[in-house]
């Protein structure tokens, strides 16, 4: 019961940043300053992330292949698939679970329990289009380029995790990749992408906007929104893989 | 005028206060008055749909607000300025901006009529030069003057003020309760001040309504409620330790 009238309550609240879409002038600056802050900000852990995962990948999948009698090259299309269609979207997002939904719960949940979002509401403004509405869109448009940064950034690491253990050279890796490259993969990687961007923008939007009970509130909205980010983002996955898959 | 009738709230299982009903004149000045955690704050927030009550209306010439679409309830609600209690100051942006806020939304001024605009309404609360401070750098009284400064930067027609001087020293209260009368008589508005401090009540308002036991318990003119008998009234005022009747 508690459970239906909470996704009442977030899917109303996605509703009303929705149909205020078209109130560009009220959002505009707050987008621009979000574009900078879940994107260009997050590129360094993204590239971190990206280049360690694909270098694992890659040192793992030898060492799993080492018995068998299968051409090296497997070892790159296996990896720079398994990056592109699963792990630049999922882990990436997982990371950013952390850093973009908590932040955005906090900055919420601050402004929720200093009446701060009254203060707005107050002044006759719209408080879901100004603060809602500015991080969704933010997510929806960074997420599939942070995935590209992932995806390229691990294969880089890939390559150069193959070169210096010696498992394969960068030439076999490359041609490993190219021949099992399928441009499916990227459109739903970043199909992907795109979703987990929603997910964790509106859900910690969702408990921040709804904080309550001082700073000792704002701490729990922050933590909801960061582990439930990072439940829905799993479900999610596991939605797209069953129905696209 | 804002009419309140027969306005009731609950949060889950807590009645905050039930059957409150009276009226707020043009350019009068209402003190809202009671004990700490009776429902003040929450009922002020009422007057302009913060918060939606569980029955009853608010009604503002002629209309109750309750019913209003969101972009009418915006446009009344830009009829209001608001002082909270805690200032609610925008910590993302410096003085300057916080009171130029509403403006830079809800005017096409140019940046000069902007700037002089939050000059003098600067100036007007004696925080001259502080614009570039952000908010956690001011103090409470400073953060409290600032905030007045914004809510009265489009000129409302109704002003609520939430505690303007709890927590502040002697003078710098008197000196708010003094902008406070200014502003009702300067800008003729109607001026809703919530507060537990009697003296302020008696230097600035008209009007009282004493919340207390889970409703409204009195409601008079300030000459009435020093001739009133009534013993929560007397309870409350004797408490706060200020003889008003010689
Ligand atoms: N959003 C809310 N959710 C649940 N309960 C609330 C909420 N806001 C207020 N209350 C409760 O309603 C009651 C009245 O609160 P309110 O803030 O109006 O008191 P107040 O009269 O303004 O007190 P003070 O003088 O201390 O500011 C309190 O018991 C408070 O716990
Ligand atoms: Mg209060």
């Amino acid at each position: 019961m508690e459970a239906l009238e909470k996704l009442g309550k977030y899917s109303l609240l996605l509703y009303r940043s929705l149909r205020s879409l078209y109130e560009v002038d009220t959002y505009k600056k707050n987008l621009v300053n979000e574009l900078l802050k879940i994107g260009y900000e997050s590129v360094p852990i993204v590239l971190l992330t990206g280049v360690f995962t694909g270098a694992v990948m890659t040192i793992q999948t030898a060492y799993q292949l080492e018995i068998a009698f299968i051409p090296i090259s497997v070892i790159g299309a296996i990896t720079s698939e398994s990056l592109l269609i699963e792990l630049a979207a999922v882990i990436t997002s997982l990371v950013l679970a952390g850093k973009v939904g908590a932040r955005i719960a906090t900055e919420l949940g601050t402004m929720r329990v200093s009446e701060q979002i009254d203060a707005l509401e107050s002044m006759g403004f719209n408080s879901v289009s100004f603060l809602v509405l500015p991080r969704v869109l933010a997510g929806l448009i960074m997420f599939p380029m942070l995935y590209i940064f992932a995806s390229i950034s691990g294969i880089v690491g890939g390559i150069v995790a193959g070169a210096m253990s010696g498992a394969i050279p960068p030439s076999e890796f490359i041609q490993g990749a190219r021949e099992f490259f399928y441009p499916w993969d990227v459109t739903f990687g970043i199909l992907k992408a795109f979703v987990f961007g929603y997910v964790i923008t509106s859900v910690s939007c969702f408990k921040g906007y709804y904080a309550s009970g001082g700073a000792e509130g704002v701490g729990n909205s922050t933590t909801q929104a960061t582990v439930l980010s990072c439940i829905y983002v799993l479900l999610a996955d596991f939605v797209l893989a069953a129905v696209f898959l | 005028m804002i009419e309140i009738r027969n306005l009731k709230k609950s949060f889950g299982d807590l009645l905050v206060w039930e059957d409150v009903s009276f009226n707020i004149e043009d350019g009068e000045t209402v003190a809202i008055i009671g004990r700490s955690g009776c429902g003040k704050s929450v009922l002020v927030k009422h007057l302009n749909a913060l918060i939606y009550p569980d029955s009853g209306e608010v009604i503002i010439d002629g209309e109750n607000i309750f019913e209003l679409e969101y972009v009418a309830l915006r446009k009344m609600r830009q009829r209001f300025g608001v002082l909270f209690q805690g200032s609610a100051l925008f910590d993302s942006l410096n003085t300057f901006e916080n009171i130029a806020f509403p403006l830079r939304y809800f005017t096409d001024f140019s940046d000069e009529r902007i700037t002089e605009k939050v000059e003098e309404a600067l100036s007007l609360v004696n925080l001259e030069g502080t614009g570039e401070k952000s908010p956690a750098e001011l103090s409470g009284g400073m953060r409290r003057r600032v905030a007045l400064a914004r809510a009265t930067i489009l000129e409302p027609d109704f002003l609520i003020y939430d505690e303007p001087t709890s927590g502040l020293d002697p003078q710098t209260s008197s000196e708010i309760n003094k902008l406070i009368i200014s502003m009702a008589e300067n800008l003729n508005i109607t001026s809703i001040v919530v507060t537990h401090d009697i003296h302020s009540v008696l230097e600035i308002a008209e009007k009282v309504v004493f919340l207390e036991n889970k409703g409204l318990c009195w409601y008079g003119t300030v000459d009435e409620m020093r001739r009133s008998d009534n013993e929560e009234l007397m309870d409350f005022i004797t408490a706060s330790e200020y003889q008003i009747r010689n």
